[in-house]
């Protein structure tokens, strides 16, 4: 693996390689010393050319934990909104000696145009790109739909296996979602199965290409599929003012007919766990009871984030052999304004 | 050099060989006699196995002078025109300022003349500023020394049904016609590229067919209903293509156009994110390229047009939502329409004539080009070799820009020579010495 640009660029072999990565940093984060010297000398990029100061730092948390120098690249609100800034920067990055860049852009693309630009030599993350990709984020959420709903509910050794036979629904602003996109392709390629649950204003059109279902009723998507797990997506609530495009009339309407609320979670299987990206829009795409209840794993999310992400840069900047030392490491962070 | 050329062993049209002679800015004889007539004073060239062909006449061009001399000038994309076999552009009003006074167009006749590489007939606005709001001064802009006679906003859409209303009956007084860049605006903000399966998947914001499709419908109606002649610009869909026809075959006076890249490319190539695929209207699926290709085949389309879009290296060399629209085309353009009209057996060279020579002279009103290849008439003529193979090298053409989305692609044809009012401007494949494509 020389980037990760998109889900749809592993099979399934490197995916559950990724998974059993990550459940491997995930032990050595159990540990009272938890930085690993692994990536000792080499310098991972965080360029954010968007807020996301959740994504930022869970990359960042990964990185120093496996000792590689950090710098944060913050490019927001500055003279890059232009077109060839994107090149300007990445030349920036290179001769600075990145060896990863990881990347949150607004334009769909924009890390596969870093990436093979011909600008940089280091490898590239995508930390979302527009509404195209987000493919740590489906990784985490295949980690955690793994240690859940894989071998008898997650104690048992999971690693090696894929998601076969899972049903998985994800409910929301599919058409505005990288999150929804990455988790498809994903899903698909680790043998689970999608229902996707909108309505019909925030499904793309060309969905009928996609692996998964579509259903536009979510209590029939939780009665005919009973999911293992239901994951909520974001949704921006500009999406229904006339401006931002008017995708539904109101949010009441949208949260009676797509919000995760007590009845809705008592509706499905009992094993059934509720996953949601961040932020939560609370009252509207998920209630409080949901959010808060013992089946949402979405605070775990964040602590998986943190070990797939581990995996992905140890992957990609040292590849070979598993991480076993335990041996403490430092780190220097230096901050860069764009 | 001489202005008298003998052309021996030449197919024009592509039909039996015969002898040419070009004297006095005119096709002087056709046959045996050309030889015997020539004199020793002519250049003679070798034809064999050569079409002639009328001078191909661009109505789309976008030169981009003034306002933009860093992409393209009236000079260099001229010149790029002739090496394309070109001797008449026409030269879309989006420039800075617009083409929507006299005042503009007639500087931009002004340096095509001055150029002398092709006759460039300026498009003048339909609306001031292309704002779709206020109609220029139409008038003004047809009696002009530009004389124009194809109006566009190009560009952008004039969406709003009662200025188009408006334009379609005012350009009558002077036989008029207003050319539409069919774009719904509203179904189009940020679009990046075709809705489809391709976007939905690469999270690009969806330019759909319909946006296009509803335009080019409504406007066949307003045409018919206050009895003008309308010109859809790059058509690109296959829905429109049955637009045209259902208005055709109710006798609604209207032409169409298909650009090179809609005949041969699609939205499969957005795959890898790089702009220079990036176009407007974008890149359709392989249904409506087949589509486009039955309509030119069939006549519902009539001409094909560039739409070259020259653009700076750095409005291409960035992410694709922040790239600019468009690509070059004079120069690959009778290739393109070789490769897919001629070498799969769809179309003549007589075919290829009419849609890239005749038909748009007629619909551009431009009396002297797109004439018959007979004796008497204006030597505005093109000499293409259609064995030639050639692979494109952007850096290599004339065009300052190197947009080109058939960078290192093998294209059949090549453009021998081109003579405008019987003074050659490409000899050999190369552009003639500016001094004497001048002195004409
Ligand atoms: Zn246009």
């Amino acid at each position: 693996m020389r980037h990760l640009l998109s889900t749809a660029d592993l099979d399934v072999a490197e995916a559950v390689r990724i998974l059993d990565t990550a459940g491997q940093m995930a032990a050595t984060q159990a540990r009272e010393i938890k930085k690993l010297p692994t990536l000792r000398g080499r310098t991972v990029v965080n360029l954010f050319f968007e807020d996301s100061t959740r994504t930022r730092i869970s990359f960042e948390t990964a990185a120093k934990r496996l000792s590689a120098d950090v710098i944060n690249f913050s490019a927001k609100g500055s003279s890059v909104s232009k077109g060839e800034s994107l090149k300007d920067t990445a030349l920036t990055l290179q001769a600075m000696g990145a060896d990863a860049v990881v990347i949150r852009h607004h334009a769909s693309g924009a890390p596969h145009t870093l990436a093979h630009g011909g600008w940089t030599t280091g490898s590239v993350v995508n930390a979302g790109d527009g509404t195209h990709q987000h493919p740590t984020q489906a990784l985490l959420d295949a980690y955690t739909l793994r240690r859940h709903l894989v071998g008898d509910g997650g104690r048992a050794d999971v690693s090696g296996r894929d998601l076969t036979g899972l049903r998985v629904a994800i409910v929301g602003d599919v058409l505005h979602s990288r999150v929804a996109r990455s988790n498809v392709q994903l899903l698909h390629t680790l043998g689970a199965e999608v229902t996707l649950v909108a309505p019909p204003t925030l499904v793309p059109v060309g969905v009928e290409a996609w692996p998964a279902r579509v259903s536009y009723h979510l209590d029939e998507a939780i009665a005919d599929d009973k999911p293992d797990a239901i994951m909520m997506l974001r949704v921006q609530r500009e999406r229904m003012s006339s401006a931002g495009g008017g995708f539904f009339p109101s949010p009441l309407e949208y949260t009676r007919g797509y919000g995760l609320d007590a009845r809705r979670l008592a509706s499905l299987p009992e094993h059934a766990i509720v996953l949601h990206p961040g932020p939560m829009n609370r009252g509207l795409e998920i209630s409080a009871d949901a959010a808060d209840s013992s089946r949402a794993v979405i605070v775990e999310q964040v602590a998986n984030g943190v070990a797939v992400r581990m995996a992905v840069l140890y992957l990609l900047l040292a590849g070979g052999d598993a991480p076993t030392s335990s041996q403490p490491g430092t780190t220097n962070e230096t901050k860069v304004d764009a | 050099m001489s202005t008298r050329y003998l052309l021996l062993d030449v197919a024009p049209l592509g039909g039996e060989a015969t002898d040419v002679l070009l004297a006095d800015g005119v096709i002087a004889v056709i046959g045996e006699d050309a030889q015997a007539q020539a004199g020793d004073d002519a250049t003679v060239l070798d034809c064999h196995g050569l079409v002639l062909l009328p001078g191909l006449v661009d109505l789309h061009t976008h030169l981009r002078e003034p306002g933009r001399e860093d992409a393209e000038t009236i000079r260099s994309g001229t010149r790029a025109a002739a090496l394309g076999g070109f001797t008449a552009v026409h030269a879309m009003a989006n420039t800075t300022p617009t083409q929507d006074t006299a005042g503009v167009v007639e500087q931009v006749w002004r340096l095509g003349r001055e150029a002398g590489w092709v006759d460039v007939h300026p498009v003048g606005a339909v609306t001031v500023g292309l704002e779709g709001e206020r109609l220029a001064e139409l008038g003004a802009m047809a009696e002009s020394q530009a004389q124009v006679r194809v109006f566009s906003d190009d560009g952008k859409c004039v969406h709003d049904p009662v200025v188009m209303r408006r334009a379609l009956e005012y350009v009558k007084a002077f036989d008029g016609v207003v050319a539409q860049h069919a774009q719904e605006p509203r179904l189009t903000e940020g679009a990046q590229m075709h809705e489809g399966v391709v976007s939905a998947e690469l999270g690009l914001a969806g330019w759909p067919a319909v946006a296009e499709e509803a335009i080019i419908a409504r406007d066949v109606l307003l045409a018919e209903h206050v009895g003008s002649r309308l010109h859809v610009c790059h058509l690109s869909t296959a829905g429109s293509v049955e637009i045209i026809r259902w208005a055709k075959s109710r006798g609604i006076d209207v032409t169409a156009e298909v650009t090179p890249h809609h005949l041969i490319l699609t939205d499969e190539l957005a795959r890898g994110y790089d702009p220079v695929y990036k176009v407007n209207p974008p890149l359709r699926t392989q249904r409506d390229v087949e589509a486009v290709r039955a309509g030119l085949e069939d006549g519902t389309i009539d001409i094909v047009a560039t739409d070259h879009a020259p653009h700076t290296r750095e409005d291409k060399d960035c992410e694709w939502a922040a790239a600019a629209f468009g690509m070059t085309g004079l120069e690959t353009a009778l290739s393109v329409v070789q490769e897919t009209m001629v070498d799969t057996g769809r179309m003549t060279w007589a075919d290829v004539a009419r849609v890239l020579s005749t038909a748009p002279a007629r619909i551009g009103r431009v009396s002297d080009h797109g004439r018959p290849i007979a004796v008497g008439e204006p030597a505005n003529l093109v000499l293409v070799d259609p064995a030639a193979r050639r692979t494109v090298e952007p850096e290599q053409q004339a065009t300052k820009s190197v947009n080109s989305p058939f960078r290192g692609r093998d294209l059949s044809g090549c453009v021998i020579a081109t003579f405008l009012r019987g003074r050659a401007t490409v000899l050999d494949g190369s552009p003639c010495d500016e001094s004497v494509v001048v002195s004409r």
